[in-house]
């Protein structure tokens, strides 16, 4: 039996207790936090890039693809493994291997979570700087993948920004490293290359990130709207006047419901929406901003201003902010995020449409979203045990992503593409685009092997191997494999 | 088709429960057993996505399934960081429920069920239990055990019985003044024989806060136990007697001082959701039951005067911080004691590895908490270490022994307890 072969190959080379094969302990790599599902055929754990080296040249001998999977948090489906094959899981190479206060940087295996970086370093007051709000959860290494984005990138910058080096193992299996420890090395830009290429190049092994000092003071500030258009009117007028808060977040009114109950952290019950605004710098200047901000704020009639909150205040809203998503699951049994990107000006009129258009489906929408960077993310409630729903979600995440584009917008601000949004690829690239970035993938050799089904526009469904697997399962019952 | 689901209707764990997650994994770093061993059938996302797979008849209840939830050590830190609320201490008893209504339960699990409903649930097999386990420690067996190398791993969580049983019912302590409240006291199954002295603080220091303390006669273990292990028609017989003992005469409120016996009472609305004759009072006897610290922090209690000189750290049982979601009230009672110096536990917040009768079943996960807990602990210098609940007591100590670290385990009411008697002596 072919599978059986290249399970025996695994276990060889990972040794057996680090390979899982039952139908069970694969079930549970089938989803990732989005709607999305495959099963793969393997799941392996290895401790380094030696471990996944070898994983990558036996699953090629066996003609299978490889995905990997930091934590499972990502929301394009980029983790599914749609075409079946290995899945390469990193959270057992979970150490910091380097920490180096004077030059702020730190080199990590690509298990080690987000926050995790921030907390270990604190000490010598620095921390890394893009922050997720999947952050206590993600791995550095899927934040790689996804060129990941947060609140405090508005002002910082993502991933991308903060990542120095990387190490990879490429598809025929070889270790190599891009960039180094200095901002700048000679030659190609590879690391800015892989960085948000959706595990589809290669397998990330280290990182070198990028450590910035703390500030020394931050401002936080809520402001409370009758209604989203108004706090919409404040996120352009920020922007416009060139001012750059560290973090400029919105949530409309299903948000609140949804966070206040969890978090209990004073959202107003009865707001239409907030801005949750920081702003950083050096004391005076923070204040100065805050105070710029407040008063932006009260001309465009914020209805009401909370400024010099204590720490744990602060802390609750954010926790509030950073456990939103899941808060939805609170209203309804299911979610269907979506992540995309406007020009600032346009957030009034392209979230009016948003809220039509979901009005007109007849689903309830929550935004929570990146404001300051015009990075939506409406997320569509519905129940996927409803016969029909989730087609019809996914017809209606069409059409708001049509708006942004039509907005001069994009497809996606941090989520990526992965699986879902593949085939909306080729509505802001020409097949001429498409190719070029075709052929970046053939140069890495990883055409046929490194997650397969993502982000190039293709025809195929995620489900067609998982639904032969669990067939297979039903049919012949849960031990029968191998 | 033509397969029959796992689960039988009855204990099955319901659809909208298991709806609730989401799948949006901020729960996982908060597992214990997801951080220790990497592997998401290990994690709260993946437990419940095979119970839901389960329950849909897409899979069996196999060895390799019933393996990963029972390395799940219901410690709910997963439950109070969810986003979403979901109700995960129950999805994973009914899961576990139905795995033994099915009948395909393995022996294992048949067995934990006998044991707890014959043993634990008899307040005389368990006495007789507990005097085999006291004269094990008391002649040395159990040191002896401890140091050879072959048995050290086996026997470090053997549980250990020592020190006075706490027999009385009936009324236990009037207060010295007025008689502010009535409270009904939750003496339990393992308290009484393991801490008899913890009751006995307790007590002193209810009454000296106005109590007048009452141990219904008629009252039985919790089931608490009988619950986690998915023997939930045992826990409901159980619940309704002891709804019957408690609401026999109107108290001010139940006091418990054992967290995991707490959580379960205060859940008795939910584990009797169908039980059309008891609800009503269920959720009455819910509403009264108050942890002693919650008690204590909410009067407020009277300041305690004398110098307790310690270091004292404090270890979240499970079933008070995640389950009842109280973190304040212990921690308070320590620090209004003068003399002691706080010292907050890193990732205090994290299961010990006790978890009910988890140390016997899974020695292995076990331990390993227990050690990584023990390191945290070391660096705290502290020389006391406070918990509330006798389980986690039992396996600190366990810890302390195994690791040769000088201290002593106590109950977060007997440090109050003590200031309180010190200042009586002294005054
Ligand atoms: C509640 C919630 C909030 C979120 N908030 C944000 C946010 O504010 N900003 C944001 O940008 N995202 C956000 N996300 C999305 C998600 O957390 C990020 O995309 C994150 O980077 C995914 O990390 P992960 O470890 O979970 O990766 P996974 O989901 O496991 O994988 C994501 C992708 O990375 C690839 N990958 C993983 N590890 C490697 C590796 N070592 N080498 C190569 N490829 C790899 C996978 O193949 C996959 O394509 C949020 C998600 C949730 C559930
Ligand atoms: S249990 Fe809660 S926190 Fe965990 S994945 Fe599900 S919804 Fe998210
Ligand atoms: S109850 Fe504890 S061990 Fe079980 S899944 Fe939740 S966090 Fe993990």
């Amino acid at each position: 039996m072919k599978r059986s072969s290249l399970i025996r190959d695994l276990q060889g080379a990972i040794g057996r207790r680090w390979v899982l094969h039952a139908p069970e302990d694969l079930l549970v790599y089938e989803y990732d936090a989005t709607i999305d599902r495959g099963l793969p055929e393997a799941v392996v754990l290895p401790d380094d890039a030696e471990g996944v080296a070898s994983a990558v040249c036996i699953a090629s001998n066996h003609g299978v693809p490889v995905t990997a999977r930091g934590a499972g948090t990502g929301l394009s489906g980029g983790a599914i493994p749609c075409e079946g094959g290995v899945v390469i899981v990193t959270t057992r190479m979970n150490r910091i291997l380097e920490l180096d206060p004077e030059n702020r940087i730190a080199v990590v295996e690509p298990g080690v979570i987000n926050l995790d970086i921030s907390r270990s370093t604190a000490p010598y007051g620095l921390y890394y700087a893009p922050d997720p709000s999947s952050q206590k959860a993600c791995s550095i290494g899927g934040n790689v993948a996804e060129n990941a984005g947060g609140p405090h990138c508005l002002r910082y910058g993502t991933t991308t920004n903060h990542v120095l080096g990387l190490e990879i193992v490429t598809a025929d299996g070889v270790v190599v490293w891009l960039g180094g420890k200095t901002a700048d090395t000679p030659g190609y830009d590879l690391t800015g290359v892989v960085v948000g290429s959706e595990g589809t190049l290669a397998i990330v092994t280290k990182v070198i990130v990028r450590l910035l000092h703390k500030p020394e003071a931050t401002v936080t500030l809520l402001a409370i709207f009758d209604t989203v258009t108004q706090a919409s009117r404040v996120v352009s007028s920020i922007i416009g006047k060139g001012m750059v808060p560290a973090a400029l977040e919105m949530m409309d009114k299903n948000t609140m419901d949804a966070v206040e109950p969890f978090v209990h952290a004073g959202y107003p019950p009865d707001a239409g929406a907030v801005l949750l605004i920081e702003v950083e710098g050096l004391k005076e200047d923070a204040q100065e901003q805050a105070d710029a901000v407040a008063s932006i704020c009260r001309e465009l009639e914020a209805r009401e201003i909370r400024i010099g909150l204590s720490q744990e205040d602060r802390d609750r809203l954010w926790a509030g902010r950073k456990g939103a998503l899941g808060a939805l699951g609170r209203l309804a049994p299911s979610y269907y995020i979506l992540d995309g990107v406007i020009p600032r000006t346009r957030l009034p009129t392209v979230l009016d449409g948003v809220y039509e258009a979901c009005d007109r489906f007849g689903f309830r929408v929550a935004n929570v979203f990146h404001a300051g960077d015009g990075n939506l993310h409406p997320n569509v409630m519905f129940d996927e045990r409803v016969q029909g729903a989730t087609k019809k979600v996914l017809d209606l995440g069409e059409e708001i992503m049509r708006l942004c584009v039509d907005a001069g917008g994009s497809i996606t601000g941090e989520h990526g593409v992965g699986y879902e949004k593949r085939n909306y690829m080729s509505w802001i690239f020409s097949p001429d685009d498409l190719e070029v970035m075709s052929r970046l993938k053939a140069a890495f050799g990883a055409s046929e092997i490194f997650n397969p089904g993502k982000v190039f526009p293709t025809s195929k469904g995620c489900g067609e191997v998982s639904s032969r697997m669990r067939a297979a399962i039903a049919r012949v019952g849960a031990d029968a494999f191998v | 088709m033509g397969k029959q689901p796992a689960f039988t209707k009855r204990f099955a764990p319901s659809e909208a429960d298991l709806a609730q997650c989401v799948r949006c994994g901020l729960c996982l770093q908060h597992c214990p057993t997801y951080v220790a061993t990497g592997l998401e059938a290990e994690s709260p996302r993946g437990r419940l996505y095979l119970i839901k797979a389960m329950s849909e008849g897409l899979i069996e209840p196999t060895v390799n399934v019933t393996g990963h939830m029972d390395r799940c050590l219901q410690c709910r830190n997963c439950e109070a960081v969810c986003p979403s609320g979901v109700p995960y201490g129950r999805i994973m008893e009914h899961g576990r429920a139905h795995v033994l209504h099915t009948g395909r339960a393995p022996f294992a699990w048949r067995l934990r069920a006998l044991f707890l409903r014959e043993v634990i649930a008899r307040p005389g097999r368990l006495a007789l239990l507990a005097s085999a386990l006291r004269v094990y420690r008391a002649s040395g067996l159990r040191a002896l055990a401890e140091r050879t190398p072959m048995l050290r791993d086996r026997v470090a969580l053997a549980p250990t019985i020592a020190g006075k049983e706490f027999k009385r019912r009936g009324v236990l302590a009037r207060p010295k003044g007025a008689t502010k409240y009535r409270v009904a006291l939750l003496t339990g199954c393992i308290m009484p024989l393991a801490y008899g002295r913890v009751h006995a603080a307790t007590v002193r220091v209810l009454a000296r806060n106005g109590c007048e303390v009452i141990a219904p006669a008629t009252q039985v273990c919790c089931g608490a136990l009988h619950g986690h292990n998915g023997d939930l028609p045992t826990a409901i017989e159980l619940a309704r007697r002891n709804i019957d003992a408690f609401l026999a005469e109107d108290f001010d409120a139940v006091i418990v001082n054992s967290a995991g016996c707490g959580s379960a009472i205060k859940e008795y609305g939910q584990l009797l959701a169908e039980d059309g004759e008891y609800l009503d009072r269920a959720r009455l006897l819910a509403s009264r039951v108050r942890d002693v610290t919650e008690f204590l922090a909410s009067l407020p209690f009277e300041p305690p005067k004398r110098l307790l000189d310690a270091r004292v750290t404090y270890q979240d049982s499970c079933h008070l911080g995640h389950a009842q979601r109280i973190t304040r009230a212990p921690r308070e009672i320590i620090a209004s004691i003068p003399g002691v110096r706080f010292i907050e536990l890193p990732h205090g917040d994290r299961c010990c590895g006790s978890a009910g009768v988890y140390g016997l079943t899974q020695g292995d996960m076990s331990l390993r908490l227990l050690d990584e807990k023990m390191r945290y602990i070391r660096e705290t210098g502290a020389d006391v270490i406070a918990t509330a609940n006798p389980g986690c007591m039992t396996q600190l100590e366990a810890g302390l022994r195994r690791h040769g670290v000088n201290g002593r385990v106590v109950h977060v009411i007997e440090l109050l307890d003590e200031s309180y008697r010190r200042a009586t002596a002294h005054v």
